[in-house]
């Protein structure tokens, strides 16, 4: 369940020609989690996989050479697509939730449409900063916990707790590998997503 | 000190494939959609050529980096050359914008109808 495979499909699918909109909703959570196994369930390509480097010029100056030192982070992230009318495509990325990816989300996710975190109940600590970020960014999301080994007998109301959810923030469980059980995951966002554009619109 | 025109991590590549620019056009989203205008001419640079072949049909920033193999900020960089020069059109997205910004109900609406109807 780690990463996706990078090896390009034999024949790309292309998208239709009036397709004029693509959205992206994004998928974070730790290690082994499911992300790619949650965004191969529903994706109509095989996921690919694809990365962004940045380079940020580090504190100080090398004494012994006077070369001023730089760091380099990559991320690498896989993603797939769902076209959802022949305008519209959803892409869907899974992104990893350590500290360097963090530093690239403004750059790549700005103007995604939310997120899904995605929670393993034997490793929520692993969940804990993700939903810290995504706060502080002020993405809208839901907690999705993957119940794909039957595991974890703590209910919904644990986690939240454990959690330190807000009770706003809509959480159900799934099961990564099964396409119905995506769909609904990703509909419980866009659900959540339209009822805050909808109170927004009503605020004058 | 000496600087470095560019500096991604792999540098010997990716300075020949940018011609040594290290500065991506940001208005490129990873969903932006991509469409040649035209097909390459003889003498085109290689990544241009592969570029333009893919995007005969509307083609994200995000597949053409995963395709070409390169870093979104290398394929910003190349996509912004083939766009200045009239060699493609873009199809940005609507819903991008400010970070905290929600979309409006009706694009939601039509998200929400596409999803159900997988």
């Amino acid at each position: 369940m780690g990463s996706a495979t990078s090896e390009l499909p034999a024949r790309r699918t292309p998208l239709a020609d009036a397709a004029e909109t693509g959205l992206k909703i994004v998928v974070v959570g730790g290690f082994g989690v499911g992300k790619t196994t949650m965004v191969r369930s529903v994706s109509e390509i095989r996921p690919l996989n694809t990365e962004e480097v940045m380079t940020q010029a580090g504190v100080g100056i090398d004494e012994t050479t006077g070369v001023q030192e730089k760091t380099t982070t990559t991320v690498a992230f896989d993603f797939g697509r769902i076209s959802l009318t022949e305008r519209m495509v959803l892409y869907l990325f899974g992104a990893p939730g350590q500290e360097r990816f963090w530093f690239l989300w403004d750059r790549l996710f700005s103007g995604t449409l939310g997120a899904v975190v995605l929670v393993d109940t034997r490793r929520m600590d692993d969940s804990w900063y993700a939903i810290d970020r995504l706060e502080h960014h002020g993405t809208p999301f839901v907690v999705a916990v993957n119940r794909f080994d039957g595991g974890g007998r703590h209910s919904l109301d644990e986690i939240r707790q454990a959690l330190a959810l807000p009770e706003h923030v809509p959480m159900i469980d799934c099961d990564a590998r099964v396409r119905s059980s995506v769909k609904h995951v990703l509909i419980t966002l866009v659900d959540h997503l339209y009822d805050m554009a909808l109170a927004q619109e009503r605020t004058p | 000190m000496i600087r470095k025109p560019v500096d991604t991590g792999a540098p010997d590549r990716l300075y020949t494939v940018t011609g040594g620019r290290s500065h991506a056009d940001d208005t490129f989203d990873l969903v932006t959609l991509v469409v040649s205008e035209c097909e390459p001419a003889a003498g085109t640079q290689s990544e241009h050529v592969r570029i333009l072949e893919i995007c005969r049909h509307p083609t994200a920033l995000v597949e053409i980096s995963a395709e070409l193999r390169l870093p979104i900020t290398v394929v910003r960089i190349l996509l912004g050359d083939l766009h200045a020069t009239g060699r493609i059109t873009v199809r940005h997205p609507r819903a991008a914008g400010s970070v905290a910004a929600l979309p409006d109900t009706a694009l939601l609406q039509e998200v929400l109808h596409g999803l159900r109807n997988l």
